[in-house]
């Protein structure tokens, strides 16, 4: 990748919970904002610009954050950005702020995502029924569940292999003091047990719903090389979108996913993600995701992802981490998801993800997020050493 | 536009509203008014900024200084609205939208101005806020302000709302004497009401519809039928310019059984099952319902017909749901490229 060297320097986030009922959207936003530019050792006026991003409007009932939120995120004389792409909308925001700087337009970009799910209904914001249109009348589970069951008969993929990931992620949770679900008892046998939501789907192997917020402040080479802390530097990075619908598309392993990794890896130098990357932050909503988007990304082969997941290959200890914060399926603010998986990557480059650290190897981590109906794709390769 | 094509009007609003949670500032600024008092925040340079940010917007900074203002105030600017739309504006006689700046602060609110006409309004003139008897925490608890002739006192907000009833025998009587406390949320209705025009050539879709007939569309020199169309072939941006009549039947590439009641007004009563429906001849798939048989014998591969509603209409909700045909179960090769 080519444009100015560019670098994390600062990375915030609230305790992820139900419901935030003390703050407001903006005094949300400020928490993981203020907690960002402390740890990059910055001040509010030393930030050029500002990008927000958040989940699609009828979420919450907000539809011009960048309006609201100026004051809160200090965006006065400043460029204010939103961005929107559905859930992936974090690790979009991410990028765009990188850009700014990568382009050599700022030095500093403040990027920050949110949502604040307590205040609505996100279930409700999906099955809206338009004219014209036969309604999706089950949510976004109703959405996925059919292609995990599509999944399940393409690969042979045993039942239990989504339950192994629920319990793994909600067990990496608990080194994360910042996720939402710290789920200390959970078993196999529970999630088994669990009530059937979206046959195949049970409710242990669903995301919660969150209201939280995610910062991270992106610097130039020059600015990054004068402040005292660490950088995660920025490897690789790629967007891709297809449409919803189209003759031919491959909904369960879709091309935007493949393409998009393949750019994200071909700039940082990775031939084989699974050997050469410490671990990855990977938007895995639903339990099934993690076999599904280990072959979408190329980690494996078609069809062998589940068997990654059943030997214990991404389980905190095993050879390539998935999720050691405990990812989306511990904590869902679903418009600040994908910006978490891209700052719990640079933590993780940064040697500063506390007690869910992996142990460094080549020291490059994954993050990535994705949303719509499969549709939007986010990522990037972040790491210790300069590119 | 294509004047034949099909428009509806629709409505986006979240039944209830959204619930906000405040914050520091608004809730002080709604407990104020709540309270009869008018409260802003004194920003870092010393100016007094009404309603109170929580943040400075020069510095950013974190402000928490609190103070009273007004009750009367000054117009800074207005605007007449000589037709007011009963249960759409705030006042059913004409009125005025003003920028009031209450005394003491440097900022002015945007609010409602009951005056005889816009003759009697200038800019500068002193007005002063008239108090709803019964408040709630809410920008409207002032109904409107009133023009202030000089040396006229200004009118202090009638007292709060009478308490709630008396508690139940034997409760606490110490609890019903207790302040109100602070107004910590409030619910924001956001209601969107639009026209949606289904565009050229899914009017074309939709009509045949209403005949009981599912036509697709491909593009000239495409094999590929989508279903329903949107006018361009996404791969090509080619317009989908040839009609394909496509099967009522079709096979269930794929589903779920949804357990989980009250997802939608449109649901059936659980369990139900959603799948993806590939009509013979479709190249995309349906989303619809499967009934007509037990959830638990939904299975990848299972033949199925539309049901049509009695009194079909230009409108995809015309098929109610898809249920078995009574054909064998399609083999998994012929439509796994589909699922």
């Amino acid at each position: 990748m080519g444009g100015v060297r560019t670098a994390v320097v600062g990375v915030g986030q609230t305790h992820h919970v139900a419901a935030r009922h003390d703050v407001s959207m903006a005094g949300l936003v400020r928490e993981a904002a203020a907690e960002a530019l402390v740890d990059a050792g910055l001040d509010w006026s030393d930030v050029d610009a500002v990008v927000v991003g958040k989940a699609p409007d009828m979420f919450e009932g907000v539809v011009m954050p960048e309006l609201w939120l100026a004051d809160a995120l200090g965006a006065a004389g400043k460029p204010l950005t939103r961005v929107h792409t559905a859930g992936s909308v974090g690790g979009s925001t991410a990028l765009v702020a990188a850009d700014l700087v990568r382009a050599g337009v700022h030095q500093r970009v403040l990027a920050v995502a949110f949502e604040k799910q307590s205040e609505s209904n996100a279930t409700w914001g999906l099955s809206v029924p338009m004219p014209f249109s036969s309604p999706l009348v089950a949510g976004a589970g109703g959405y996925f569940a059919p292609l995990i069951r599509a999944y399940m008969a393409r690969s042979g993929a045993p039942r239990h292999i989504g339950h192994l990931v629920a319990v793994k992620d909600r067990l990496n949770a608990l080194r994360n003091p910042k996720a939402h679900l710290h789920l200390p008892d959970i078993t196999l046998e529970q999630v088994e047990e669990s009530f059937l939501l979206w046959d195949p789907l049970r409710y242990l192997d669903v995301c919660p719903s969150s209201d939280g917020a995610m910062a991270l402040v992106l610097a130039s080479e020059d600015v990054a090389d004068g402040l005292p802390g660490p950088a995660a530097w920025i490897h690789g990075s790629a967007m891709r979108s297809e449409p919803t619908m189209f003759a031919g598309r491959d909904q369960v392993n879709p091309q935007a996913g493949r393409d998009c990794a393949a750019q994200v890896f071909a700039e940082a130098g990775i031939s084989d993600p699974r050997a050469d990357l410490d671990c990855a932050e990977v938007y895995v909503p639903f339990s099934w995701y993690e076999p599904m988007w280990l072959e979408n990304l190329g980690f494996c082969e078609a069809g062998e992802g589940w068997r990654l997941t059943e030997a214990g290959a991404t389980a905190f200890d095993g050879d390539i981490p998935w999720n050691p914060s405990g990812g989306v399926l511990s904590s869902n603010p679903i418009g600040a998801s994908g910006m978490i998986r891209f700052g719990e990557a640079a933590q993780q480059a940064r040697g500063r993800a506390g007690d869910h650290q992996v142990e460094p190897r080549r020291g490059l981590v994954l993050g990535h997020a994705y949303g719509g109906g499969s549709q939007f794709f986010a990522m990037w390769v972040v790491g210790a050493a300069k590119p | 536009m294509d004047a034949d094509t099909l428009v509806e009007r629709h409505v986006l609003e979240y039944p209830g509203g959204y619930t906000r949670s405040l914050g520091p500032a608004e809730s002080r600024f709604l407990t104020g008014l709540r309270d009869g008092r008018i409260v802003g925040v004194r920003l870092g340079d010393g100016r007094v900024m009404v309603p109170p940010a929580e943040y400075d917007p020069e510095t950013a900074r974190p402000v928490d200084e609190y103070v009273e203002v007004g009750p009367a105030g000054v117009v800074t600017a207005w605007t007449w609205v000589s037709e007011p739309r009963p249960g759409k504006h705030p006042l059913e006689r004409p009125f005025a939208f003003a920028l009031v700046r209450p005394d003491g602060a440097d900022t002015a609110m945007l609010h409602v101005l009951d005056a005889d006409g816009p003759a009697s309004l200038r800019v500068g003139m002193r007005v002063a806020p008239r108090w709803r008897a019964e408040r709630r925490g809410h920008v409207t608890d002032i109904e409107a302000w009133v023009p202030l002739a000089e040396g006229e006192p200004v009118p202090a907000p009638p007292a709060p709302a009478p308490p709630a009833p008396a508690p139940p025998a034997g409760a606490d009587p110490g609890e019903a004497a207790e302040e109100p406390g602070p107004v910590t949320r409030m619910v924001s209705p956001v209601r969107l009401e639009y026209e949606i025009n289904a565009g050229i050539a899914p009017t074309r879709y939709l009509h045949a519809l209403a005949e009981r007939r599912i036509v697709g569309q491909k593009a000239a020199g495409s094999d590929h039928v989508y279903v329903p169309p949107r006018g361009s072939d996404p791969t090509t941006g080619a317009p989908t310019e040839v009609e394909v009549e496509v099967g009522q039947d079709g096979t269930v590439t794929t589903f779920c059984v949804v357990n989980i009641p009250g997802l939608s007004d449109l649901a059936p009563p659980v369990p139900y099952v959603c799948a993806q429906i590939l009509l013979d001849g479709a190249d995309t798939p349906w989303f619809g319902l499967v009934q007509g048989l037990d959830a638990d014998d939904v299975r990848m591969g299972l033949r199925v017909r539309a049901v049509w509603d009695d009194d079909p209409a230009p409108d995809a909700r015309s098929i109610k749901w898809f249920e078995p045909n009574g054909e064998p179960d399609a083999p998994y090769e012929s439509y796994k490229d589909y699922a």
